[in-house]
């Protein structure tokens, strides 16, 4: 049956004005904003593990990249339990994902690197996109254990959901100023822990060392960083006594190689801070943006926002697969040989 | 005024002004992007990773004024 067009409308604009004045019945708290990840699970030890000592911590945010990891291995599992050779269903869908990224990854690396870097690349892309598409879901960040704080919390009630008959806390809007409480979630977008894309920049610029180290050699390598090669051609030139013409640019063109690759070897460095506060501080600032949109206009605001945010829970993930993928074709290419 | 008003007036001065550079830097490329665009739109595929990448290396200044503007806050 068709529903004339008007009465949808109608019915649309009735929705989101009910959804509006709710919205003041019923609002959302303010969440509790904090930078590094709540702890769910803390127990000591009766030994001493190398590295960790006698706590045993798991964090919300360690629980969500488990669980993003859990869904990408149960994926592949379903998608390659019954391979065909004309793929239909799962398989079809994740072949084609799969080969959109390697024809970008052979697109930007060559055909023959690009299947050597595609493993990492594919890896980086498809965790980082689902542990921040996961982020999103409802329950992350708003389900959790209630915290008793001295001062400066929200107003504790208790509710019984009736279907389950469940008895819970919830937090209600108003602050209290003495004997409130704070919402400890269970799980948290697992990028809005520094240590996750942390992680994920280590791996991403150790490996470009190795990638390079293995295609140029050692030496090839350093020569990247310490580029004196000008240099030795002036110094071989004076001691022979020979001058010639330019000698005095080459001395110049020597330094200022030498500078540069001291550059570019401060500049390995600052890829860990800059791939990892990327994707940290942009998935973060998604979820502060959230809760303060649905703090401020409970209900309805978060909508555009939750689209905007999936778009750059896909772009930060695509930028991290991208870059790493840069940096590998550039470290694996000789000096001189990428020139167009 | 006290301690804490100027660690926050800092902070939040830090990742003010930093980001206007990166900010305008961004806007700039991809005008750029888009001009180029406009006059040879088959070039779609092969401006599209340049310039994302011009984009992130931009915004990586942007990254280094908010990581000095959580260091002033909470370091």
């Amino acid at each position: 049956m068709r529903i004339p067009s008007r009465i949808r409308n109608m019915a649309l604009i009735l929705i989101v004005l009910l959804l509006l004045v709710g919205g003041f019945f019923l609002p959302t708290a303010m969440p509790h904003i904090q930078l590094p990840a709540e702890e769910v699970l803390h127990s000591t030890l009766p030994v001493s593990i190398p590295l960790l000592g006698h706590e045993f911590v798991i964090t919300n945010t360690i629980l969500a990249a488990w669980l993003s990891m859990l869904i990408l291995i149960v994926l592949s599992f379903a998608a390659t339990r019954q391979m065909k050779l004309l793929p239909t269903g799962l398989q079809n869908l994740v072949e084609a994902f799969l080969e959109a990224i390697l024809n970008l990854v052979e697109s930007v690396a060559g055909r023959e690197r690009g299947r050597r870097f595609f493993p990492l690349v594919a890896t980086i892309f498809l965790f980082v996109l689902v542990s921040n598409w996961m982020g999103l879901l409802p329950g992350y960040g708003t389900i959790g254990r209630i915290e008793e704080v001295s001062q400066g919390g929200y107003q504790v009630r208790e509710a019984v959901l009736p279907v389950l008959n469940l008895k819970m806390n919830i937090l209600t809007a108003k602050q209290a100023t003495e004997g409130g409480g704070i919402l400890v979630p269970f799980l948290r977008s697992a990028a809005t822990d520094l240590n996750t894309p942390l992680a994920l920049a280590l791996i991403s610029v150790l490996l470009t060392q190795y990638f390079g180290v293995k295609a140029l050699g050692v030496l090839g390598y350093a020569s990247k960083f310490f580029n004196v090669r000008r240099l030795f051609r002036f110094g071989a030139a004076l001691l022979w006594l020979r001058p010639r013409k330019g000698l005095l640019g080459d001395l110049f063109n020597g330094f200022l190689d030498v500078f540069i690759g001291l550059i570019e070897l401060i500049s390995e460095f600052a890829k860990i801070i800059s791939f990892s506060f990327r994707l940290f501080g942009n998935i973060l600032a998604g979820e502060v943006l959230l809760a303060v949109v649905a703090f401020l206009i409970p209900w309805v605001a978060s909508l555009p926002f939750l689209g905007l945010e999936l778009f750059v829970g896909f772009i930060q993930a695509f930028i991290f697969a991208v870059l790493t993928l840069v940096f590998l074709t550039i470290a694996t290419t000789a000096h001189g040989e990428g020139a167009h | 005024m006290t301690d804490q008003a100027v660690r926050l007036l800092a902070s939040a001065l830090a990742i003010a002004v930093g980001s206007i550079g990166p900010a305008l830097g961004i806007g700039l490329l991809v005008s750029r992007a888009m001009d180029a665009l406009g006059r040879n739109p088959e070039a779609r595929d092969a401006l599209f990773i340049p310039m994302i990448i011009g984009i992130a290396f931009t915004e990586a200044i942007a990254i280094y004024a908010l990581v000095v503007a959580l260091i002033i806050k909470f370091v």
